[in-house]
């Protein structure tokens, strides 16, 4: 049988950054009507695909056909024209526009010249209502939860008449019933004959909704297979390239050694600590060694218990004691003198400096705490860099690389080098391990637990319960900005904690 | 779908004061309603306390002495609406005074003076525009070249006044169109008002227009998305520059001659009618017709200093610098709550 034209054929595509060579001769296609799936750890290459195919990167060498014709991309403009459109994993809309001038910029239906307004919301609300979204096409697209605001992209990515949809991450935040929705979608759009490329971290994701996956490895190919065709186990040895016994390991019982709360002191304790319109008085200890999870639903203010506890808000009531002493965080920079120190789930904007080198990068806090008039000297921060590099086994090891040009968790990697560079006791991170591969995770998880052995406090925040059972001493449980459980991690399985987490209440008394 | 909780709308909230709080704390509207508030209550203060401001033609005053200015905040909008900022309009509203003024003393025909200085600073414009984006040079310190370069070549054309005598510009500067009993306009002010209503065009119905505030939300955002960023990047530069010369024609119809130390500060009165008319230093953010207010507001100053008469017109700028203190904070508090 002569297989169909593809839709999209990349051959034999390199792109190097200075420092890096992101993609090595790699070949890719995808079939009208398919859901072709991308895999690989982050920094095998994925974005760097993508953007190659939607004309946000030139391409050094290789030739791109699209539907049997040879194209060449000097913009995003250029490939959108193509039929190429995309979601990208961080939401790319405007958050000054309304929701129907996001979805239809660019494309606004004109009469006699102006933008005809009454068709372009009319237009809006069809594609919405085709996602059955119920959204006020008039309200501004800030107004929106992240996981809308993802919605609304695919809405008007669905809008180019595309024949190829390219969705970078489009589930890390819906959740499972919005994941269904959009499975609807995607298979709409696959018997109209599009072909959709989709990346997902979720293997069940994966293998329920793709036809076919191309693997990626530190930027080369390692082959495309029929998802039907493939274990999971073959797929995930393929994309992270060690023995999947190594995985375990690193996997298995990364809780650290409980550590006896009668000896220590709390490093940090809490005492009905608030902020009005953020949170509620919140009592919260945190030993020496403990591993204390937060758990809860996004909003449920677990990211503003955090930024209270580590200076960035402050609180209004509530008083809070460090180390023995009673300390009143009015800013981070107190906080991290107390060795305090906070890691953003917003790793793009509230944490990594994406033009400048990973050396500096991990360099930056230390120098802050050392004051601008002492210069850490150029070998010890290289030293530093290096170190971190092997210990995180940070990719590419070049301290001279441009964070932009490292992947997600990589990323993560540098920012936790940081931090661990000014000797926390008290680490707080937030979504560490966010659109994070299987295997960057592990190593993370991994090193959270050594720290706490090593007597560091941590709190873990985690949108994702196994992680926060497998590694939490201690959880604590958020709800609609109140504490609604603290409960020893003893022999708590996922079930429990969903049921407090959604009916807290109830069982505050069991806890 | 039904599963989506529905993002949390203070609207809902019946509270009429909540209402409001919510107009008031939207960065698109607030700092406008803001400005309007304002204006109305400075022109009833005004009515109140001084004899004759109640005078119709007053207002009409207002639109008469700063029809240049309407036209260089309009075009300061397109520039700060995209984030930038564009320190060259007064020193080519003066370069545009200069040629119209020499040229007319040469003889050129007024019809051909015009078109002529609006392309020239449209030119000049295209270049700053090329260099801002091209280059990636600050706006701030592009504009500023520009501006050196715009009063530098006022000078090489002269260093002294020179008087407009020629009949059509002597006659457009006279000409009074009466539109209601006792109550007469400038041409000018028709000129300008045509310029607002077509920037009202620009930016709200065409794809120029959204593009521009697409490039205020987030410029990144608006390439990814596939919108010509980097030609409305340049062009409003373009509209900056064409807003100038018009400018400085209408300025040499209000004035009657050519000088190199014109308007000098006036690229400031621009951008403080802009920020005081609503529109954020960020971009993004903002309505022509909040720049609108935004003038009135500086007018109304100048007219209450005048009409007092104790005061000196210095005074004026006190009030433009404490007023634009306070709005440039009025819109961090404002907006400080939401994001």
């Amino acid at each position: 049988m002569t297989e169909p034209q593809p839709a999209v054929s990349m051959e034999d595509i390199t792109i190097t950054f200075p420092g890096v060579k992101a993609l090595d001769a790699v070949s890719f296609r995808m079939f009208p009507g398919e859901v072709h799936s991308l895999m690989g750890e982050n920094g095998a290459g994925k974005s760097t695909l993508i953007k190659a195919l939607t004309g946000v990167y030139r391409i050094d060498s290789g030739v791109i056909t699209l539907g049997g014709e040879q194209v060449s991309f000097s913009g995003t403009a250029d490939a959108q024209e193509a039929g190429i459109s995309t979601v990208y994993q961080e939401v790319n809309l405007l958050t000054n526009l309304t929701v129907a001038e996001n979805i239809m910029l660019g494309r606004e239906p004109r009469r006699f010249g102006a933008i005809d307004w009454r068709a372009t919301r009319k237009r809006a609300v069809e594609l919405l209502e085709r996602l059955h979204l119920d959204i006020d096409p008039n309200s501004r697209l800030g107004s929106h939860s992240l996981a809308v605001q993802q919605l609304i992209a695919i809405a008007r990515a669905t809008d180019f008449n595309a024949r190829v949809l390219i969705l970078d991450e489009p589930t890390s935040s819906l959740d499972a019933d919005e994941v269904q929705e959009l499975f609807r979608i995607i298979r709409e759009l696959k018997a109209d004959g599009v072909a959709i490329l989709f990346v997902s971290h979720f293997l069940d994701q994966v293998y329920e909704i793709s036809d076919r996956l191309t693997v990626l490895r530190n930027g080369a190919l390692v082959g495309e297979y029929l998802t039907d065709e493939i274990l999971r186990i073959e797929l995930v040895q393929k994309m992270i390239g060690k023995e999947l016994t190594v995985l375990d390991a690193l996997e298995r019982k990364t809780k650290a050694q409980t550590v006896d709360e009668d000896e220590l002191v709390p490093y940090i304790r809490a005492l009905g600590l608030s902020r009005k319109g953020s949170i509620e008085p919140i009592d919260l200890e945190v030993y020496e060694g403990e591993v204390v999870g937060l758990a809860g639903l996004l909003g449920s203010g677990r990211t503003e218990l955090a930024r209270i506890l580590s200076g960035v808000d402050r609180a209004d009531a509530g008083t809070l004691t460090v180390a023995g002493s009673s300390a009143r965080f009015r800013t981070p920079r107190q906080a991290i003198h107390e060795r305090v120190v906070y890691s953003s789930e917003n790793r793009r904007s509230e944490g990594i400096l994406d033009e400048l080198t990973v050396r500096d990068n991990i360099a930056l806090a230390l120098q802050a705490d050392r004051g601008w008039f002492r210069p850490i000297p150029k070998k010890r921060q290289n030293e530093l860099a290096e170190s971190y590099i092997q210990a995180l086994n940070i990719r590419p090891a070049n301290p001279d690389a441009l964070l932009k040009h490292l992947s997600g968790g990589n990323q993560q990697k540098v920012l936790l080098a940081r931090w661990l560079a000014i000797a926390p006791r008290l680490l707080i991170l937030d979504e560490p391990t966010r659109g994070i591969d299987v295997g960057a995770k592990a190593e993370i998880q991994k090193l959270v637990s050594n720290l706490a052995e090593n007597g560091m406090s941590v709190v873990y925040i985690s949108a994702e319960l196994e992680e926060v059972l497998r590694l939490s001493h201690r959880i604590a449980v958020m709800r609609d900005r109140r504490m609604v459980a603290d409960i020893d991690n003893d022999d708590l399985i996922t079930d429990d904690l969903l049921a407090i987490i959604a009916d807290g209440a109830e069982t505050e008394v069991v806890a | 779908m039904t599963v989506l909780a529905p993002a949390p709308r203070p609207a809902e909230t019946p509270s009429r004061l909540g209402q409001v709080r919510n107009w008031l704390t939207n960065p698109k509207y607030g700092p406008v309603i803001v400005t309007a508030v304002l204006l109305v209550g400075m022109l009833v203060a005004g009515a109140f306390r001084y004899r004759g401001f109640t005078n119709p033609q007053v207002i009409a005053n207002l639109f008469i002495d700063n029809a240049y200015l309407l036209v260089l905040a309009v075009g300061m909008t397109f520039v700060i609406l995209t984030g930038g900022i564009d320190l060259s309009v007064g020193a080519v509203l003066a370069m545009s005074t200069m040629i119209t003024a020499s040229l007319l003393q040469s003889g050129w025909s007024p019809g051909v003076i015009i078109p002529l200085v609006l392309v020239l600073t449209s030119f000049l414009g295209l270049l700053v525009g090329l260099m801002i984006h091209y280059f990636q040079i600050q706006p701030f310190i592009a504009t500023l070249a520009a501006m050196f370069l715009a009063r530098g070549l006022c000078y090489v054309i002269s260093n002294t006044t020179i008087s407009i005598v020629d009949p059509v510009f002597v006659a457009l500067a006279q000409t009074r169109i009466p539109i209601l009993p006792r109550l007469s306009i400038t041409p000018s002010v028709i000129i300008a008002i045509f310029v607002v209503a077509a920037a009202v065009f620009v930016l709200h119905y065409t794809r120029l227009g959204r593009t521009v505030y697409a490039i205020g939300g987030s410029e990144q955002s608006g390439v990814l998305m596939g919108l010509p960023v980097a030609r409305t990047k340049v062009l409003v530069y373009v509209i900056s520059g064409f807003c100038s010369g018009l400018a400085g024609v209408l300025y040499s119809f209000y004035t009657l001659s050519g000088y190199a130390l014109t308007a000098i500060g006036t690229e400031l009165d621009a951008i403080a009618a802009v920020v005081i008319g609503g529109t954020l230093l960020t971009g993004g953010y903002g309505f022509v017709l909040g720049s609108v207010l935004g003038v009135l507001v500086l007018g109304t100053i100048q007219t209450l200093i005048t009409f007092d008469g104790n005061l000196t017109s210095w005074w004026t700028r006190i009030f433009i610098g404490a007023l634009l203190l306070v709005f440039i904070i009025l819109q961090k508090v404002l907006t400080a709550r939401r994001v």
